[in-house]
């Protein structure tokens, strides 16, 4: 059998065309509106409290939409967006370094090696600028300069200062932002927040998005839940590796789901490896830390020039040492973008040149910013992630090189939308990570958290308007047969994953999950291994259904459950990843086929056949998906082999 | 809490002034002694001002209980369960001794009355000669007096370390470098007024005062 | 290392509970104290035995998720680190380890370790924000924040809402919590227009959900993973005296 057949290519029919700069604007005014009477009659659903859910269901409220949110954390808070640490891009250009809108634009599309669309990346870099505004008016703590204006940084992969941050916790101190505005829509009534909600099934009815089928995970309580739209911030997939720098709720659930009711997923193989990541300590190992990026700012990479050399790093001299990024990507240095710096760390180490236990890991070295900048200066901005790396490892890293390795970070990939966010199921919106739009192949450091924000605040609660003015819809309720089947369908797949009752943990299965992704859809990718992967990965899936155990009932809180219920999806996006993969036979940003590169190893893309986005669509447990491709036209920003050199 | 525990404090203060008085010899102090009943005349006709101010301080006693007593009520109800491994004080001693320390002094001040006020339990026991009864009090053999004194004067010491560093704090002192500082005053201050609470008796046991 | 852990099992909030004894061996220094929890989860499942429930999800120390009484000291032994981050390499072969929820009228218990601590939300939307809806705002640059009180207010914004400062309060008392972020937002220009309605919405929902009131005890600062400074309470506690005698004499603009 075919592992997937082509079928009619896929057009985003909602960008306007024009010079680029008019576009978001000639967008905004050619949309219907609704007015504000009207918006109270409307309820939205909004899926994910990060900052793409929290910023949008809070702007929501505003204008005056009756707004149900959910998550699954006990409180909308703690979502994953809380963890950045680096910092979030913006083209204010307050450093007068030549920074400009036009160059945000440029880089974004560049750094996701031209397969993003211009059109969704100028707007993003338009509203970056208004994205600062708006989280310095929230009371967000910025770092500031001693003039009480705020302080910028560069990061991987631009030569501009344009990164904005809060010490070491940027996703936080944005998350608490929008969080706070949603707390306050919250005490005005206008928003009914649910955490501890996990979205198990979308309801569509008439062909829209209308509503989402929920289980309270204290109560273990299911029910359906309505409204005239639904927009799903639910995060990004990469937990499908079992070890990434992801929390450990993060699932692709929700965008399963909707994919299972007709939304094309696009692009799901482009993952983004992070390269300064805590190495692998055991086979305990429940989840990867990511070290900032910010760090090789001032740190140094490198490791022995000889194979298999196990002195301690401060016994290695000077000249044994091979500072492998400055060598190769002199320009660049250091601060070459992800997928090349993980690349580059996984070549030395498959060289045997890597340190550490198992040799899966490089020195990122502090010793020469200490001795140039002094240790206190050091302190004051890395501070904190120097203790946490200590507390992790027991090693002191003002004393001995760090130790890093790539780990899985972030998925470009995500549900397909239109210009509007709107998903091929009309009324189902999907932003943030969660979404395909706006990182091409490879996002650059710091883009996520600008893309979330413009989302939230920005972009959808304008481009919802004009699905909404044809609202409100009809009203629904829990016996409507879409709803009655969307609801047996989950209470039927509790059951089943209750009944098996089988001799291993739900873990066990996840963890093989995420080795055969990593080894055959990680940093490197190949046919025979592709294909191998999709091999195991269906027979591991069958044994999952035959051998899990679920201990306990669904009728009240039982974490195992939940778990097992996002491993079974995992288990489908992982095959799909793998056939996404394997059909594009071409190198970009965080896909690199072995069998395509150029002599020194450089990824090669291929315009010629695969500029385009690759949309799935879902016809049946079992049956081979559609692919729906989506030409991609570049008008202002023309490919070019990306070179860091 | 912080607004009643100031008036004990000035009380405390001007109490512990008074006892130096010792040191200056016996008519000098009853003298003084005597003096307090008479404070305010001739506008305020006899004792009305020792009646006022005993009248404050029984008023602030009683309002510095019910404050304590609801704020342990509070945190009674707010930790319904308690804890099976019994938490270590990481804190202050002197902050977590607050209630228990607050009834030493209180079974104190009560002994105290009864002892140098009323002279119930005094062996000299007679109101016009309080420097006898304060020697009489402590002299060697009634050892223990001493000793109960002595806690007591540690208990409050403690209470007041921590009463007068949280009066600062719930009157909002805000500064990290405030906060070094109101410690630091309020650990001067405790040890101040303990240190000149405890002279007398130890003056009295050593035959320093007699 | 072999270690002996008591840990709370409560089925449900009906449940009264009891602590229960497991043996684990073969613990490894370079766990974290969760992958430990994870290694006698995956045996108890084994064996059919319900796994103990547990909070967490970031397991870097930052979502605030995780938290549970290690021998009566919340988050375990270690100063400024949540459940999460905490290492095994802080325990000793045969050691015996007890583990129980945060204990707070205002946080009943769910399951297990598990705790409802949604009261720290109903205090945020009590006031714990600046009005600044999305559009409205002007541009970063306008108002500038001297350094010191942008450091000092990130300080205070660091709270990650783990509740172990009420968990180590004698009181119950979620004072900390409350005063990092009235200390965060009064400190910036753009709090001062809500300063005085904040603090007083906080403290009244804070006193609603049933935390206990402060004495100043000083241990929420110790338990406290992100270090909140206790004087954060005096500046809520100014605020508070200020805001109650403005609203006392209920003019506008005094
Ligand atoms: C360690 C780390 C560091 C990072 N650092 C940076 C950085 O410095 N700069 C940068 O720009 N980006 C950074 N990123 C990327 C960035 O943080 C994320 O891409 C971004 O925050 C995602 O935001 P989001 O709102 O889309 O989703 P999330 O914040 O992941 O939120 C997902 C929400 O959906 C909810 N949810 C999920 N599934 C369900 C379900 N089935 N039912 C109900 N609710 C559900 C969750 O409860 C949560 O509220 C980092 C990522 C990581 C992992
Ligand atoms: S103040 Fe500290 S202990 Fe309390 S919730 Fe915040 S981070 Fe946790
Ligand atoms: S799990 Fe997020 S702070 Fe511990």
């Amino acid at each position: 059998m075919d592992l997937y057949i082509e079928g009619d290519p896929i057009a985003d029919t909602k960008a306007p065309d024009g010079p680029i700069e008019t576009r978001w604007e000639r967008r905004r005014f050619e949309a219907k509106l609704v007015n504000p009477a009207n918006r109270r009659k409307m309820t939205v659903i909004v899926v994910g409290t990060g900052l793409a859910g929290g910023s949008a269901a809070a702007t929501l409220a505003e204008q005056g939409y009756k707004v149900k949110s959910y998550c699954y954390q006990d409180s909308p808070r703690r979502a994953h967006s809380i963890a950045a640490q680096g910092g979030i891009n913006a083209a204010k250009n307050y450093r007068n370094d030549g920074d400009s809108v036009h160059r945000l634009f440029y880089d974004t599309v560049k750094g996701g090696d031209f397969r993003s669309r211009e059109s969704n990346v100028h707007r993003l870099a338009e509203v970056s600028v208004n994205i600062i505004d708006q989280c310095v008016a929230q009371g967000v703590p910025f770092a500031r300069e001693y003039g009480g204006l705020l302080d910028t940084r560069s990061f991987g992969g631009a030569q501009v200062q344009r990164t904005f941050y809060a010490r070491g916790q940027t996703g936080q101190q944005l998350l608490l932002g929008a969080y706070q505005a949603l707390e306050r829509q919250v005490g005005l009534g206008n928003v009914e927040m649910n955490a501890r909600h996990e979205m198990l099934e979308l309801i569509v009815v008439d062909g829209r998005a209308r509503g989402i089928v929920v289980r309270d995970l204290v109560t273990g309580e299911i029910t359906t839940e309505f409204a005239d739209a639904v927009v799903l911030a639910s995060g990004g997939y990469g937990n499908v590796f079992y070890l990434s720098t992801n929390a450990k709720g993060c699932n692709v659930t929700a965008t399963w789901r909707a994919h299972r009711k007709g939304a094309y997923f696009a692009n799901p193989c482009f993952t983004q490896i992070h390269p300064t990541c805590i190495p692998v300590s055991g086979d305990h190992q429940s989840k990867l830390t990511l070290m900032s990026e910010s760090l090789r700012n001032d740190g140094r990479v490198w490791v022995p020039k000889a194979k298999g050399d196990d002195r301690a790093p401060r016994d290695i001299p000077e000249d044994e040492r091979d500072y492998y990024l400055e060598r190769i990507y002199p320009s660049f240095g250091n601060l070459v973008p992800r997928d090349i710096a993980s690349r580059a760390a996984k070549a030395v180490c498959d060289q045997g040149r890597g340190v550490g236990p198992g040799g899966l890991g490089v020195y990122l070295d502090f010793a020469d910013a200490i001795s140039r900048l002094g240790r206190k200066a050091i302190e004051a901005k890395y501070g904190n992630l120097f203790e946490m790396y200590e507390r992790i490892t027991g090693e002191d890293p003002y004393e001995v090189p760090m130790r890093i390795y790539p780990a899985v970070h972030y998925t470009m990939g995500g549900l397909w939308v239109d210009y509007d966010l709107q998903s091929t199921i009309p009324g189902l919106f999907v932003i943030g990570e969660a979404n395909f739009s706006d990182h091409g192949a490879n996002r650059l450091g710091a883009s996520a958290l600008m893309q979330g924000l413009a989302d939230g605040y920005f972009v959808l609660p304008n481009t919802i308007a004009n699905y909404l003015a044809a609202g409100p819809f009809e009203k629904l309720d829990a016996s409507h047969p879409a709803a009655v089947e969307a609801r047996r369908d989950v209470e039927d797949r509790i059951q089943r994953l209750l009944a098996v009752n089988g001799d291993r943990t739900v873990d066990s299965f996840h963890r093989e999950l995420g080795q055969i992704m990593w080894d055959h859809c990680g940093m490197e990718r190949s046919e025979a291994g592709l294909r191998k992967a999709i091999d195991e990965i269906r027979a591991l899936r069958d044994q999952f259904w035959q051998r899990v155990r679920v201990l306990g009932d669904g009728d009240g809180l039982n974490q195992s459950l939940e778990k097992a219920g996002r491993v079974a999806d995992f288990f489908e996006l992982a095959e799909l990843m793998c056939i996404d993969a394997l059909h594009r036979e071409e190198s970009c940003g965080g896909h690199f086929r072995a069998e395509h590169q150029t002599e020194d190893g450089e990824a090669q893309r291929d315009d010629e056949n695969f500029s385009y986005v690759a949309a799935w669509e879902f016809t049946g447990t079992g049956k081979p998906s559609v692919l729906h491709k989506e030409d991609l036209k570049f008008e202002y920003v023309h490919p070019t082999q990306r070179s860091y050199k | 809490m912080a607004v009643t525990g100031i008036i004990l404090v000035l009380f405390l203060i001007a109490h512990m002034l008074g006892n130096l008085k010792v040191f200056t010899g016996a008519t000098s102090f009853d003298h003084y002694a005597h003096w307090l009943r008479d404070i305010g005349k001739p506008v305020l006709p006899g004792v009305w001002f020792l009646w006022i101010q005993r009248g404050v301080l029984t008023v602030a006693v009683l309002a510095h209980i019910a404050a304590a007593t609801v704020l342990a009520r509070r945190s009674r109800a707010a930790r319904p369960v308690r804890y099976a491994h019994r938490p270590k004080v990481q804190g202050s001693y002197a902050a977590r001794t607050m209630r228990w320390g607050g009834v030493i002094i209180l079974l104190f001040v009560i002994y105290h009355l009864l002892d140098l006020t009323t002279g119930h339990l005094n062996p000299v026991g007679d109101p016009s000669k309080p420097y006898s009864n304060v020697v009489a009090d402590f002299a060697p053999e009634r050892w223990y007096v001493t000793l109960f004194y002595t806690l007591a004067i540690v208990a409050l010491g403690f209470h007041l370390r921590h009463g007068a560093f949280s009066a600062f704090r719930s009157l909002g002192q805000q500064t990290p470098r405030g906060e070094a500082r109101a410690r630091a005053a309020a650990l001067v201050f405790a040890v101040a007024l303990s240190a000149g609470f405890l002279v007398v008796p130890f003056a009295v046991l050593t035959g320093l005062v007699s | 290392m072999n270690l002996t852990l008591r840990i709370w099992r409560q089925s449900g909030p009906e449940d009264k509970g009891r602590m229960v004894t497991y043996q684990v061996d073969d613990v490894s220094p370079d766990m974290s104290f969760l992958e430990m929890l994870d290694v006698l989860n995956e045996r108890l499942i084994l064996a059919g035995e319900e796994p103990v429930a547990f909070d967490h999800d970031c397991r870097e120390g930052i979502c605030g998720m995780c938290g549970m009484m290690i021998n009566g000291v919340a988050h375990g032994p270690q100063r400024g680190t949540t459940t999460c981050q905490l290492h095994m390499r802080q325990f000793s072969d045969g050691d015996t380890i007890d583990i129980e929820p945060w204990r707070a009228q205002a946080f009943p218990v769910i399951k297990d370790l598990v705790v409802n601590r949604s009261a720290f939300d109903k205090i945020i939307a009590a006031g714990g924000y600046i009005t600044a809806p999305t559009g409205s705002a002007p541009e970063a640059h306008s108002v500038p924040v001297a350094k010191a009180n942008a450091d000092a207010a990130f300080e205070a914004a660091a709270c990650i809402g783990c509740g172990a400062c009420v968990a180590a309060c004698p009181n119950g008392s979620g004072m900390l919590f409350t005063a990092a972020k009235v200390t965060q937002l009064s400190l910036l220009p753009q709090g001062q227009p809500e300063r005085y309605t904040r603090v007083i919405g906080m403290v009244e929902a804070h006193d609603e959900a049933g935390f206990g009131g402060c004495t100043n005890a000083g241990e929420c600062t110790v338990a406290c993973p992100k270090g909140i400074p206790l004087n954060t309470i005096g500046r809520l506690n100014r605020d508070y005296l200020k805001a109650t005698t403005k609203q006392a004499d209920n003019t506008p603009g005094s």
